[in-house]
């Protein structure tokens, strides 16, 4: 028999094996998940939840596929959280100051609080990648954003009403377009096949018996 | 930390690593595949699978829980829906918001045709977001698309079909390219080199990636373009038929709201299926990989309305799933891990093969090492054997594992394992669908005229068998091409009258063959409710 615990789902009681995540819990107590439930790995950002033990303060957040049930936890889930998303031409912009600040402008209101970096349920240091993002050194903004699943926790605790994930996510545009070198083997290698270079090859490829494409497998060099 | 019981195994694992790292097994001959294969791989076990009974594949095998669902009742009748006064009225509707999805919509859009997507979650919510390893394209001075074409061909066991296969190959520079200016964030050296590695079955080091979350990096990104470019996303919102016109040719679906159940009308001059895999039908009880929606919407639509399947009956089983902890069961390890080095160990501390044979050859070899060799170590919850992380650290340097596989560390760490520091327990994974539909290499299908497939619900890309990163790739190239060659066709369509008639012809052909079923498909969602018998 599996130890059981109780948990609170939206304030009712269930008993539930503690060996559970929050999402299978749901499940195992008779929930049929649509919403709050999309990857199940921690990826997609789908399943916010807030939750906090009985008897603390504090209110805790985490994504209920990442997190395994407690003895007395109340939790809710917060599968959608308007984040504002201001929309734009990835073609028409720079990697400027001022795209921020024509976009994001409530990220300069930030009070400081590190109430986002505190709630991130990847634990990133959200705060510091908004300041980042003021400042405009984008290249560190998606650095630190990088595992950001915008599962919007941080937003829904921010008095600044800033949207951290879409923030960060122009900035990590700004710099895989603009800021990180370009690659020149790449180009080449567009060109080349745009050139024909390859026509033959793969032609001859397509025409190939079996046998022979068998030939060629089994006997590939492989680089080291 | 693990529990003690797993302590002895790990000193032997420990005790090893220097000699392990150092060790180079040999690759297997074409002969020793094939019998290991036969002997282990899920794909050959004959009474798992059932032959159809009725429809385009009349006569083939596949699955018997894909049986069930394409051989099942829709959820519909033709005379329960109006037709006349379409909700959406569209030049191409894309069913499904994943990667192929969103490329298709993005290109759509691009060459001015009006797009709609339908999701039965949300954008994004998709396999796409889960593939951490990489990308493949031959874009390296050592590297070619024909090298390339002979890696993927030899790989699916040369079943692929040769136009779609060459298709990939060579527009894979140009994806990458197109995905880069989009702003996705690849891992490059200082001067701009792409940081490239090996995966199972690659002869050139061409796997692109970003980090270890290299799916979710062009997912996001490419959601973020589809948001910019204003277009529509209907989410949670799935299709539970497709309709035709009067000649028969795709002309829409029929939509069901996820939480209301309301049923809406889509019209549109093309279609496009971008629905995904299949890993949540959990094929011969394997746990999978895959997002929740996975159930093979887009093969039971297709299917319903006359389109022909290919290689329906081979899975992929991702060779390192999450054996341990159960948390975590089936959950996708990257094969970026082994491309950085860990090698697969057993319970005694022996490398029992070489790490980046094909995902198809690793899975029997594991399947066999627990199986009939006895060399699996039990985790309580099964069987599995070690992926040794350290080895990574030891080849790479300190701070390789944070840099480049940080989500793997992340989901370890949330249970007390440090990947740095100890090894992890792995065992196959249903990962992948490699059939699906049929198409030709303009992405429209070979039986029913303006249905286009990309993506994962596609068959013979690929062959038998997909290399690590080719998936991707498919979705991005497929995806596109989709999209750029429905807005063209959509041109040229006249819609007759729409028609649901085939749905009634198929229930028709299910009562003529004798199948007796209760069950209704899509699934669109699997169900984990706690059963009434487990209370």
């Amino acid at each position: 028999m599996d130890n059981m615990v109780n948990i609170f789902l939206f304030g009712k009681k269930y008993e539930v094996p503690d060996n559970l995540t929050i999402m299978s819990a749901m499940e195992y107590a008779g929930y049929q998940l649509v919403r709050g439930c999309g990857c199940r790995n921690g990826f997609c950002g789908a399943c916010a939840t807030i939750y906090r033990i009985k008897g603390e303060q504090e209110l805790k957040s985490c994504l209920a596929c990442q997190t395994k049930v407690e003895d007395n936890m109340y939790i809710a889930t917060l599968p959608f959280f308007p984040l504002v998303k201001k929309v734009y031409d990835i073609e028409k912009i720079a990697p400027t100051e001022q795209i921020m600040m024509q976009l994001y402008p409530e990220i300069y209101a930030c009070i400081g609080c590190n109430a986002c970096t505190k709630s991130c349920t990847q634990e990133l240091n959200v705060m510091q990648y908004i300041a980042y993002a003021q400042r405009g050194e984008y290249e560190k903004c998606a650095e630190e954003s990088f595992d950001c699943v915008m599962c919007g926790v941080c937003s829904a605790r921010c008095p600044a009403g800033i949207s951290h994930p879409q923030v960060a996510m122009l900035a990590r545009r700004l710099n895989g377009k603009y800021l990180a070198p370009a690659s020149e083997h790449l180009e080449n290698r567009v060109k080349e096949i745009k050139d024909g270079t390859f026509t033959e090859l793969i032609e001859a490829l397509m025409q190939k018996p079996i046998d022979e494409i068998k030939e060629l497998y089994n006997n590939r060099e492989i680089e080291k | 930390m693990y529990p003690e019981r797993f302590t002895e195994s790990i000193k032997k694992v420990e005790a090893a690593r220097e000699k392990n790292i150092s060790l180079e097994p040999a690759r297997m001959t074409a002969q020793e595949k094939e019998d290991l294969l036969k002997a282990y791989h899920p794909d050959y076990k004959e009474n798992e699978f059932e032959v159809l009974k009725i429809g385009p594949n009349k006569g083939e095998k596949v699955p018997k829980e894909l049986a069930a669902i394409l051989q099942a009742h829709s959820r519909i009748t033709a005379d329960s829906v109006n037709l006349e006064k379409p909700d959406y009225d569209v030049d191409v509707l894309i069913i499904g918001g994943g990667g192929a999805g969103a490329s298709a919509a993005i290109e759509a859009h691009e060459a001015g045709a009006n797009a709609l997507i339908v999701t039965k979650l949300r954008i994004g919510d998709a396999n796409t977001m889960m593939a951490e390893g990489g990308i493949q394209a031959a874009d390296k001075e050592n590297d070619s698309p024909a090298i390339h074409f002979v890696d993927a061909f030899g790989g699916g066991h040369y079943a692929a079909k040769r136009e779609l296969l060459s298709k990939l190959v060579c527009d894979a520079p140009e994806a990458i390219k197109w995905l880069n200016e989009l702003g996705v964030e690849f891992d490059k050296d200082e001067n701009g080199r792409m940081v490239t590695t090996h995966g199972g079955g690659t002869s050139r080091k061409r796997m692109h990636a970003a980090k270890d979350y290299s799916g979710a990096e062009i997912m996001r990104t490419l959601r973020d373009e589809v948001l910019n470019r204003g277009i529509p996303v209907v989410d949670f919102t799935s299709a539970i038929e497709l309709i035709l016109d009067d000649k028969g040719n795709a002309a829409g679906a029929v939509l069901l709201n996820m939480e209301t159940e309301e049923l809406l009308v889509a019209r549109a001059k093309t279609v496009i299926i971008a629905t995904g895999g299949a890993g949540r039908m959990h094929y011969q009880g394997f746990p999978t990989s895959n997002h929740y929606g996975a159930t093979a919407d887009g093969l039971v639509l297709g299917y319903r309305a006359g389109a022909k399947l290919l290689y329906a009956d081979t899975l992929q089983y991702h060779p390192t799933g999450a054996a341990y902890p159960e948390q975590i069961f089936g959950a996708l390890v990257t094969e970026k891990v082994r491309s950085l080095g860990a090698k697969l160990i057993n319970v005694n501390g022996e490398a029992f093969m070489h790490p980046l044979e094909t995902r198809d050859v690793s899975a029997a070899s594991i399947i066999r090492e627990c199986s009939d060799r006895a060399n699996g170590v039990d985790t309580g919850n099964g069987l599995g054997v070690w992926l040794d992380t350290p080895m990574i650290e030891k080849i790479g340097g300190e701070g390789t594992i944070e840099a480049r596989i940080p989500a793997m560390m992340r989901m370890f760490a949330k249970y007390g394992i440090d990947i740095r520091k100890e090894p992890i327990l792995i065992y196959p994974t249903l990962h992948y669908q490699n059939g699906g539909l049929d198409i030709s290499d303009d992405c429209m299908t070979t039986k029913v005229e303006n249905l286009f497939v990309a993506g994962e619900a596609v068959g013979g890309i690929h062959g038998r068998n997909r290399l690590m990163g080719n998936s991707l790739l498919d979705i991005i190239v497929f995806g596109r091409s989709a999209g750029k060659n429905a807005a063209a066709k959509m041109k040229d369509v006249k819609l007759g009258k729409l028609t649901l008639s085939h749905v009634d012809s198929f229930e028709k052909e299910i009562k003529d063959s004798g199948i007796e079923t209760n069950e209704v498909s899509p699934k669109l969602l699997p169900d984990y409710r706690r059963k009434e018998e487990d209370k």
